[in-house]
């Protein structure tokens, strides 16, 4: 789907969301329930570098500043990090962790985050957007990828063929949208048959600031320990505290 | 002779191992390991590419004090598979966070020790996750008031997600030699050619990911040299200091990164940024001492914040 076929089926009695000439999404909107939601994200695949953080950022901000509880919409599609040496130099890794904080602050404050992934997503974009929201999902279609299968193959050197019949037996580290619904990413693909501001309402209802990645992801059998992991350090460190570990 | 070299106050942290700098940063004996490799907690992943394990997962978690203060620590062994984020190392680092965050009664102040060049490839979508799970583990930690900070100063650095979780801690110790990025200086020139970013010149890659511009720009709060001594000192005088995570932390980051991008977006070079910030000689800040270069660093205003 488009971003107009996307926003026009997700609030098909229209909108304020404006997509500015560089690519970021910037606006609101109201649910079918009547209430507003907030809209950020980043269109037509660019890359997210510091100069597209600022006015993500200052509107999550904003929202995040009232106590209205009014979720927050993320629509990514980004082909990753804006490479180059000068937003580098700059600080890259400060800008987008300060957006991925902004979200997870405006969660924390009692605004739902919701992402939506609706083409590319990569790398240190994809952690500051999609991955810093409540609940993820996705549209068929949608490629999200840490990295693209020839840099895999350069890394592990292991031939992209061979890279291709191992990704058949397990999700684990190839791109690609069923391998991050296997591993719990992604919670859902929704459905774009069916309209989506209904879809939207599902899934802020079951929109939460409890992390549940690690357990969907056992359950889905795609990352099969880390949950278990997480919690047994949790447990060790109570015990060698002499605390109870139930939390 | 050599692993004796860290061992001493004055050992470098750069050729330390994880394990040799959690030795050197803590009082002695202080130490105790969660989920320690006699527990054999290993990659299930890495078998599939016929590569060997580690016993950790190049992970070392557990407690201990500095200067008397208790301490949850984590330190990434970059010597192993580049100090990456795997689903069994990344999930030692988010469940250490998780229990700072859920018990109280635990210390509330955490060491990371970040040494890493990001996500393992092999394990990349769990390494990922592992990631996004290790940022709201961590900001949902500093709200409710446990201090987070990184100390970089490994080889490996920390980059793709180390670097992106050191900009999610209270704050940030580094080195000259601990280099901050997201995409590393070869993935740079492979992918966008070597007119933009030369990876062979190290004089470049120095100024523009090492820890005397990170200093500079106000991306990290401390500056030390390569010593388990100065690590000590650094990390000891941020506990101090370290502030609950609100909304006017971020908004007051906001502003900070906004200035930044408005007065530095136009410079082509690290000593044209650092001209306009005020450093009256840039082309000697490559040659400062540790205590020179402090110096400097404290009289430039947008260096010191408590802002992140």
């Amino acid at each position: 789907m488009t971003l107009d076929e996307v926003l026009g089926s997700l609030f098909p009695a229209g909108h304020h969301v404006a997509v500015s000439a560089e690519g970021w999404i910037t606006g609101h909107a109201t649910r079918k329930t009547g209430g507003p939601v907030s809209v950020i994200g980043v269109a037509n695949g660019v890359a997210l570098g510091t100069a597209g953080v600022i006015p993500l950022a200052a509107q999550v901000l904003e929202v995040a500043a009232q106590d209205d509880r009014v979720p927050i919409l993320v629509l990514v599609d980004t082909q990753g990090q804006l490479m180059g040496r000068r937003d580098e130099m700059r600080g890259l890794p400060e800008y987008l962790g300060h957006l991925a904080k902004c979200l997870l602050l405006a969660s924390h404050l009692g605004h739902r985050t919701i992402g939506l992934e609706y083409g590319k997503a990569a790398a240190g974009a994809f952690l500051a957007t999609a991955l810093a929201t409540d609940i993820l999902v996705a549209l068929p279609g949608a490629t999200p990828a840490v990295m693209d299968m020839p840099s895999i193959a350069r890394v592990t050197k292991l031939a992209e063929s061979r890279l291709r019949e191992l990704a058949k037996t397990t999700a684990v580290f190839a791109p690609g949208l069923d391998h991050m619904v296997f591993v719990g990413a992604v919670a859902a693909v929704w459905d774009p048959a069916k309209p989506l501001d209904e879809q939207l309402e599902q899934a802020l209802a079951a929109a939460s600031p409890d992390d549940v990645r690690d357990v969907r992801g056992a359950e889905r059998k795609g990352r099969p320990v880390a949950a278990e992991i997480a919690k047994r350090v949790g447990a060790e460190a109570t015990g060698q505290f002499g605390l109870h570990a139930a939390a | 002779m050599m692993q004796d070299v860290a061992s001493r106050e004055n050992g470098s942290w750069l050729q330390a191992t994880a394990r040799q700098r959690l030795a050197g940063l803590l009082d002695p004996g202080s130490f105790a390991e969660f989920i320690g490799p006699e527990q054999r907690v290993e990659s299930p992943h890495l078998p599939i590419f016929d590569l060997p394990r580690a016993f950790d997962d190049g992970v070392v978690i557990g407690r201990g004090t500095l200067g008397g203060v208790a301490v949850l620590v984590a330190a990434q062994e970059g010597q192993f598979m580049g100090g990456t984020f795997g689903e069994v190392s990344g999930a030692k680092l988010v469940g250490l966070v998780r229990a700072a965050r859920d018990h109280k009664q635990l210390p509330q102040t955490i060491l990371l020790l970040l040494d890493s060049g990001g996500v393992r490839l092999q394990e990349a979508n769990a390494g990922e996750l592992a990631v996004a799970e290790l940022m709201r583990a961590i900001v949902q930690a500093r709200c409710g008031g446990v201090a987070v900070i990184a100390l970089v100063g490994g080889k490996a650095g920390a980059f793709g997600g180390a670097g992106l979780t050191a900009g999610t801690c209270s704050r940030v110790v580094v080195s000259e030699q601990g280099r901050i990025g997201v995409s590393g200086p070869e993935v740079i020139e492979t992918n966008k050619g070597v007119e933009e970013y030369d990876s062979r010149d190290k004089a470049l890659v120095w100024s523009v990911c090492g820890g005397k511009n990170r200093r500079l720009i106000g991306m990290a709060d401390a500056f030390t040299d390569d010593t388990m001594d100065g690590f000590r000192a650094a990390a000891q005088a941020q506990l101090a200091v370290s502030k609950p995570l609100d909304l006017r932390t971020l908004q007051h980051e906001q502003a900070r990164l906004a200035h930044r991008e408005r007065t530095l977006g136009g410079c082509n070079d690290a000593a044209a940024m650092w001209t306009v910030m005020g450093v009256p000689d840039p082309d000697a800040v490559a040659g400062l001492d540790t205590l020179d270069f402090i110096t400097l660093a404290h009289s430039i205003k947008d260096a010191n914040h408590d802002a992140r």
